[in-house]
């Protein structure tokens, strides 16, 4: 709990509608995107400009009081998860563009404007931002920051870290740290990588300067079905290994194909084990020549059916299925639960095989949604919460499907983020010196651990109680390094 | 073979001796001077992995970038940062090497060594990029994870081998450009591109200004662009991607096609004109619409606009006043370092942490001290 003398001090610091502390006003920020964890804070501050940020930072530094920064809420980790005796620091109020440049292509904002609304600004100048993650109406840029967010055009456009190039930021004793610059790099490390990705545990971000690219002239998406979900994931290979790489290449399971269909109508086919999606983009010739390549390599790869999107109508409509598969598996029970591990795209037939198996064990039904081009998979546990059990059971099963992942040669969290969510399987994926050295990067900035305290890196005594060193198959993670 | 640096590391962690970490020692001008016992990475040579249809490849620090860059061409495939390799010391070779014959040829033999010595390790420790880098990214752009061996000879793994990955802070990131001085990297994988199927240079007789707003122009608009240079009146413009989107893109922007294309920008690459020999030779990293500097020396623009080269003998500190002018920061590239250091000073906040992040992973400050900043 927070002291009455804290509370008034904030109070002091912002106008009264900038700090809730009403229970009924609290209700809307107990969890990000993942409303499985939930917890009401103590106190919500919404500051209206950067100075109000770092004195809410001073305060709470010289109270030793912790803070959760949150944007706009939709993360899937529960990295905006409020923590108890914790101040809330919501920045969806700072949501100035500030300025667009459109010679220099490059946008400077506060952390609080969605990410599609820097490319409907930049749009008149025929210029966009191009890390578009599904929450792309509703999320900020500020959380894209935090979360190194991407999207499905990640493999020809890179992540957020290779989108942005200077960020202001506020370490927990309200200090200024002004981060990159209008160039393209900067002396010393590179504190503008460190910063993105971190969670919200090394500092508050108060404005970003992202890159702006040209419009591509076209883009034109094939569709294609196959029988085996194997051939489809080789074609994707076939693909790249041909000179392309596409502006977006989905793949989808029989059971998110038939969910998507039976929700939009996108004009799937039915009977089919797996579907890939292959947009290109860039110069129009380049397009014309690409689309071509693609389509045979999908005829060689042994697609059943191809069909090349013939208007843009049509190409939204393929996307249509895509863009609606969450909701679509939504319908399939009252709840899903959303993973994101990565693996090495070769595995993915034996990696969907595995969790076929689990699905059979754990009795939970799997809809396979998959960012095939940089093998982002995002599995969909299906489940029912009111069912005692099932919301544990679903969580278990998760897990061990994040540390199939790891098995494979991949990783935890593609685009989603550990926060409190992914906090075990962390300790799959690392060993104690590298969690350590986590620990040491945090200190370097917030040597009190105050900002999201308890998120993205597990204490090593935890992953001992855990239990989550885990032997694979009577080998320890990493036997390839030295212990000492 | 790991193991021995891993020893050696900690022995120097124990006995406070300093590092001088090495690879082809290609980059050796490259930052402040630092003195102590050599570690050379070329013993951890050759590629752990290579898949082409998951363009990712993991080697050893000490391969050299010439056998990687080998590799990835048998499959069309290439580093897309397009790594300066520079001259460096010639590699020990068994065969006989025979010296260029004077006359037609023997300079461009000599300042474009076929056999460079860059290797991996120093290639992303440098953190240095080439023509292509504001097209398609920097050399921390294409990290995907590291084994390193930090300053306490502590074996550690970061990242890994798959594009997108977002566990944990982004350590191997910051191991680009950190010029060793947080761990001795031993392995990298990077992301690796298809080369484009076509390629043409252009060049256009345009003065500076001129060329600075259409670099920045031709960067808006969906053109095929994968370099630009501009020096003594003449823009260059490489156009690179499907033969088809080349062909229509050189019929827009008209120019004269340039015949020695890849050895013109190669040398550029790894600074084999006279242009760079001049010292003390300065790097401008600057806004890329920034107007012409008129420092009063002959510059060599780069980036789209966002590097300008020149050697001057003014004051750091009104180059690098300049360049901060500029929205960017200025670096001595080659010659002696004025004695706040090679590169522009940090910001007191900024260097708090960089003083934080040192002490965290070389506590004793062993590895390459000095080489980055003065100070550690």
């Amino acid at each position: 709990m927070l002291s009455p003398a804290f509370l008034s001090q904030l109070r002091k610091l912002l106008p009264d509608h900038c700090v809730l502390h009403a229970r009924e006003d609290l209700v809307p920020f107990e969890s990000d995107g993942l409303s499985a964890y939930r917890n009401t804070p103590d106190v919500v501050a919404l500051p209206e400009n950067e100075s109000q940020v770092a004195a809410i930072l001073r305060l709470c530094h010289a109270n030793q009081v912790a803070v959760v920064a949150r944007g706009a809420g939709t993360g899937l980790a529960a990295g905006a998860l409020p923590v108890d005796g914790a101040v809330l620091l919501v920045l969806s109020k700072l949501n100035q563009i500030r300025h667009i440049d459109p010679l220099a292509r490059t946008a400077t904002v506060q952390p609080g404007v969605r990410n599609l609304a820097i490319s409907e600004a930049a749009a008149v100048h025929g210029l966009y931002y191009a890390p578009d993650p599904s929450s792309q109406i509703a999320c900020s840029i500020g959380g894209n920051v935090a979360e190194n967010s991407g999207g499905v055009h990640c493999l020809k456009y890179g992540l957020t870290v290779h989108n942005i190039l200077k960020l202001r930021a506020w370490t927990i004793d309200g200090q200024l740290l002004e981060i990159g610059n209008d160039t393209l790099d900067s002396p010393g490390y590179d504190l503008l990588a460190l910063m993105t990705g971190s969670e919200g545990m090394l500092a508050v971000i108060t404005e970003v300067t992202v890159k702006l690219l040209p419009r591509p002239q076209r883009a034109q998406v094939v569709l294609a079905a196959f029988d085996d979900v194997a051939k489809a994931g080789a074609a994707v290979g076939n693909i790249i290994a041909a000179g392309v790489i596409p502006a977006g290449l989905e793949m989808m399971d029989r059971l998110a194909i038939q969910a998507a269909e039976a929700f939009v109508h996108a004009g799937y086919q039915l009977d089919c084990e797996a579907l890939l999606l292959c947009e290109v983009d860039g110069v129009n010739e380049e397009v014309s020549d690409d689309i071509l390549t693609v389509h045979d390599v999908l005829a060689a790869s042994g697609a059943t059916e191809i069909h090349t999107a013939e208007s843009e109508e049509q190409r939204l409509k393929f996307w249509a299925g895509r863009k609606a598969a969450f909701p679509a598996v939504g319908r399939l029970a009252p709840d899903y639960y959303c993973m994101d591990g990565t693996i090495p795209r070769a595995r993915l037939p034996h990696v969907l095989k595995r969790i076929g198996e689990m699905s059979a064990e754990y009795g939970l039904p799997v809809a396979n949604v998959f960012h095939a081009g940089d093998g982002n998979l995002h599995p969909l546990i299906l489940f029912d919460a009111n069912l005692p059990g099932e919301l544990a059971k679903a969580e278990a099963f998760g897990g061990k499907i994040l540390e199939l992942c790891v098995e494979a040669g991949g990783t935890i969290t593609g685009e989603h983020g550990v926060g409190l969510e992914k906090i075990r399987q962390m300790c799959a994926q690392f060993a104690p010196p590298e969690l350590a050295r986590f620990h040491d990067v945090k200190a370097a900035f917030d040597p009190d651990t105050l900002l999201n305290p308890g998120k993205a890196v597990p204490e090593l005594h935890r992953c001992a109680e855990w239990g989550a060193m885990h032997v694979h198959g009577g080998q320890l993670a990493h036997p390839e390094l030295p212990r000492f | 073979m790991l193991t021995e640096f891993v020893d050696r590391i900690r022995s120097a962690h124990a006995a406070n001796t300093p590092l001088v970490i090495q690879g082809g020692g290609s980059k050796d001008f490259y930052g402040n001077a630092h003195e102590g016992e050599v570690l050379n990475t070329r013993a951890l040579t050759g590629v752990v992995d290579y898949q082409p249809k998951e363009l990712v490849l993991t080697a050893q620090a000490g391969t050299p970038l010439a056998e990687i860059e080998a590799l990835l061409a048998e499959h069309e495939q290439m580093l897309a940062f397009e790594p300066p390799h520079f001259g460096g010391n010639p590699l020990p070779n068994p065969l006989p090497n025979p010296l260029p014959q004077a006359g037609e040829g023997a300079n461009d033999a000599l300042r474009a060594p076929k056999s460079s010595n860059a290797t991996l390790g120093g290639c992303i420790a440098a953190g240095l990029s080439g023509p292509r880098r504001p097209y398609a990214g920097a050399a921390r752009d294409f990290v995907l994870g590291v084994r390193m061996i930090d300053g306490t000879g502590q074996p550690l793994r970061f990242g890994g081998q798959v594009i997108k990955n977002v566990a944990g802070y982004d350590v191997s990131r910051l191991m680009a450009g950190a010029l060793g001085t947080l761990g001795l990297i031993t392995e990298v994988s990077l992301k690796v591109l298809p080369k484009p199927a076509a390629e043409t240079t252009l060049q256009f007789e345009l003065d500076e200004t001129a060329a600075i707003e259409n670099m920045n122009r031709w960067a808006g608009q969906p053109l095929p662009l994968s370099a630009t240079s501009w020096h003594a009146g003449l823009l260059t413009v490489r156009l690179s991607g499907a033969e088809s989107a080349v062909h229509a893109a050189q019929a827009r922007l008209g120019g004269e096609w340039l015949h020695d294309a890849a050895a013109f920008w190669q040398r550029l690459r790894d600074q084999a004109t006279p242009f760079f020999d001049k010292r003390p030779l300065w790097r401008l990293a600057v806004k890329p619409t920034t107007p012409p500097l008129n420092l009063g020396s002959a510059e060599w623009i780069e980036w789209g606009g966002a590097v300008r080269w020149l050697a001057s003998d003014l004051p750091a500190a009104t180059l690098r006043d300049a360049a901060k002018t500029a929205g960017g920061h200025a670096a001595l590239f080659r010659g002696t370092a004025p004695v706040d250091g090679a590169f522009a000073p940090l910001a007191p906040a900024l260097l708090t942490l960089h003083r934080n992040l040192k002490q965290r992973f070389d506590p004793k400050g062993i590895l390459n001290r000095g080489r980055l900043h003065p100070e550690f």
